[in-house]
């Protein structure tokens, strides 16, 4: 298949006697929002942290377009194009908004001694060109005239959507938002479901989502995992979720 | 001013005046007929009355003078005094750099040779709180062992000169590599530790780094040292009084001027000053490249830096080598001057004053750690006549620093980015 971007397949996590993750297989195409849902504590951000590096999973496979990156360190996946943001927003604080932009794009810009030490032409012409997509991304989430406050300093609301900016300045293929709604009102939330989908139909990328607004995932998923107690529970489309009687079972309990 | 503070103004005057009058008006004077309480003389009634007046004004004018002081308070809880960014205000920029850097060059011809002598070490720590600040400001990274580098920096040039006769600009850049290796042979087992933990080692390397010199007696002189360590030349032109090998020149006989000692002071003077500003330049664009930006963004969230494909690794090491190869400069620069150095110039004391100096400063400011610096090495050599009292001092001022201003001197300024219009 040449559209499959992620194939994940007996993912299993274990800290010492607690097994975390549980033979989790998930498949992301391309252009598509797929979102995991389940219960709190149900291994969702473990997963997460297993597909970008951060834990070394005890067993099963990644494949990320057709190469497989289970074992290795998190830039290096980040670098393949696999871009997270954090449940709880991890900004550089102290730097201004433009500059964080600016330190997500380090690859992208020139990055050789003498040329910055000396500010040749081709290191003005890097810079200006990463600051004027930093300025485009700026417009697009409302924060252009924040662009020189220090990041730490704006809203809650508007630190998440740094964050997702943030991201995009790698320019990746795999966005995977981790809660990306908590902590918002509804009229923030209406505006991340369109940055979402967005993302998807205008800038092409994909968008793996853990989200427990129920609101949100139903309405812009394309498929649905659902997680519980580490265990894959179902999978498939919005509808077919919302009528599933194991899932209803695992938010509701039984009857 | 109202009726009710003028009323407030004149009791306090009077009780002032009630006050004083029996203290200092009124005196015992020891008569043959026992004591007898006499008037005092006039030079302490007139302060009386000084004192009663100002008394009276600053009563009258409390609420005016709070409110000032209470507004330079309130902004002070904020952020207090902060530079505006370079990009804010490029001229005045310019004007303090072509100031500053007219008052160095002139410095040394209207100073005295004590003073100039001075001004060249405070400039070698202007050096070293400058490397440090990448290090520990920037990076994030706390380094209690940043001695070992300056200590590396010396012995270099002091060994190269003593066995192999080299010069001391031949020095410079291989006592600058040596140091920026050690650097990165550091980096390499603390890159998985931070904080406490990465202090901890680094003080260790620091106290390894002065053992080791104290204990190769055969190579470093052991506690005796190295002597006689050239100072530097001005293109092959010495500054001794006879010249140490029959091919040399010496200075004053090459421009045809009477021998005089202070022309070495001032020549080291200047050639400090032209490593400094090497320094400065180097760290400043540093700051506004990427790597300058990967470092700060690693002090901020190392895994927020790996979740955007940042190499932790090398940032770290990055920090580490060239935060020491500018202790290293500086370490050769001081063994020049100083022609003797012995591993006593390299003990812990040394990495805690330049620590104070970078945290003094304000972690990061380029400007606040260079008036840190100075501050540093001078305010001690002021306070020479204190005696015993001399440290005391340094510690209370640190203390009250730290109450009133934890975001030291000149709390670094964000760099400004022109962002185009719309």
């Amino acid at each position: 298949m040449d559209n499959k971007l992620l194939e994940v397949s007996g993912l299993t996590m274990r800290f010492g006697g607690l097994l975390a993750v549980n033979n989790v297989a998930l498949e992301v195409n391309d252009q598509e929002i797929i979102s995991v849902i389940g219960p709190n504590g149900a291994g969702k951000t473990t997963v997460f942290n297993c597909l970008t590096g951060f834990y070394q999973p005890t067993a099963g496979q990644v494949i990320y377009r057709g190469e497989p990156v289970q074992q290795l360190p998190g830039h290096v996946i980040s670098r393949k194009g696999m871009v997270r943001t954090f449940q709880h927003v991890r900004l550089f604080k102290e730097m201004t908004v433009v500059e964080n932009l600016l330190v997500a794009q380090h690859r992208h810009l020139n990055t050789s001694f003498l040329a910055g030490l000396f500010k040749t032409k081709s290191f003005k012409k890097a810079e200006a060109e990463g600051i004027e997509r930093a300025a485009n991304w700026l417009d697009r989430i409302g924060l252009a005239e924040f662009a020189n406050r220090q990041a730490g300093n704006l809203a809650y609301g508007q630190q998440r959507r740094l964050e997702i900016a943030r991201c995009m300045m790698t320019q990746p293929s795999l966005l995977m938002l981790d809660e990306p709604a908590a902590g918002l009102n509804p009229a923030e939330t209406d505006e991340l479901d369109e940055l979402i989908v967005e993302l998807r139909d205008q800038h092409k990328i994909s968008i793996l989502l853990i989200e427990h607004d129920m609101k949100l995932v139903m309405g812009i998923s394309d498929r649905i995992y659902v997680v519980n107690q580490g265990c894959p529970l179902a999978n498939g489309t919005p509808k077919e979720i919302q009528s599933n009687p194991d899932v209803i079972k695992a938010y509701l309990g039984e009857f | 001013m109202s009726k009710s503070s003028f009323i407030d103004a004149l009791i306090a005057s009077v009780v002032m005046l009630i006050l004083t009058s029996w203290l200092l008006g009124l005196q015992l004077d020891n008569q043959p007929d026992g004591l007898r309480i006499i008037l005092n003389d006039a030079a302490h009634t007139t302060w009386v009355i000084v004192g009663v007046v100002l008394v009276f004004f600053t009563q009258l004018f409390k609420a005016p003078i709070s409110r000032v002081f209470s507004g330079i308070k309130s902004k002070g809880q904020d952020s207090g005094f902060k530079l505006p960014a370079p990009e804010e205000k490029p001229t005045l920029y310019r004007f303090l750099t072509i100031a500053a850097l007219a008052g160095l060059l002139i410095w040394p011809f209207v100073a005295s040779r004590g003073a100039v002598d001075l001004a060249t070490l405070t400039l070698i720590y202007v050096m070293l709180g400058l490397g440090l600040n990448v290090v520990v400001g920037l990076a994030g990274l706390l380094d209690l062992g940043y001695v070992g580098f300056y200590a590396v920096g010396a012995y270099t040039y002091g060994i190269l000169n003593t066995y192999f006769g080299v010069g001391f600009w031949t020095a410079l850049p291989i006592a600058g590599c040596l140091a920026a290796l050690f650097g990165f042979l550091l980096g390499f087992p603390v890159l998985r530790l931070r904080g406490d933990y990465l202090a901890i080692v680094t003080l260790g390397f620091g106290e390894i780094i002065r053992i080791m010199l104290n204990n190769m007696t055969e190579v470093t002189g052991g506690p005796n040292g190295i002597s006689q360590i050239d100072k530097p030349t001005l293109f092959g032109l010495e500054f001794n009084r006879r010249a140490s090998s029959d091919e040399a020149t010496l200075f004053h006989d090459f421009f045809g001027l009477d021998y005089s000692s202070n022309y070495k002071v001032i020549f080291v003077y200047l050639a400090a000053v032209l490593l400094v500003v090497l320094t400065v330049f180097v760290i400043n664009r540093l700051l506004r490249m990427p790597i300058g930006r990967a470092w700060e963004a690693l002090r901020e969230d190392e895994i927020a830096c790996r979740s955007l494909g940042l190499n932790p690794t090398i940032i770290k090491l990055s920090a580490f080598t060239i935060g020491a190869a500018f202790a290293g400069f500086a370490g050769s620069f001081f063994a020049a001057r100083q022609g003797f150095i012995s591993p006593e110039s390299f003990t812990f004391i040394e990495s805690a004053i330049i620590l104070a100096i970078v945290v003094l400063g304000g972690m990061g400011s380029q400007v606040g750690v260079i008036l840190a610096a100075i501050i540093m090495t001078i305010l001690p050599e002021m306070a020479r006549e204190f005696n015993e009292y001399r440290m005391l001092m340094f510690g209370l001022m640190m203390v009250f620093m730290m109450i009133w201003r934890p975001q030291g001197l000149l709390p670094m300024t964000r760099p400004k980015m022109e962002m185009r219009n719309g």
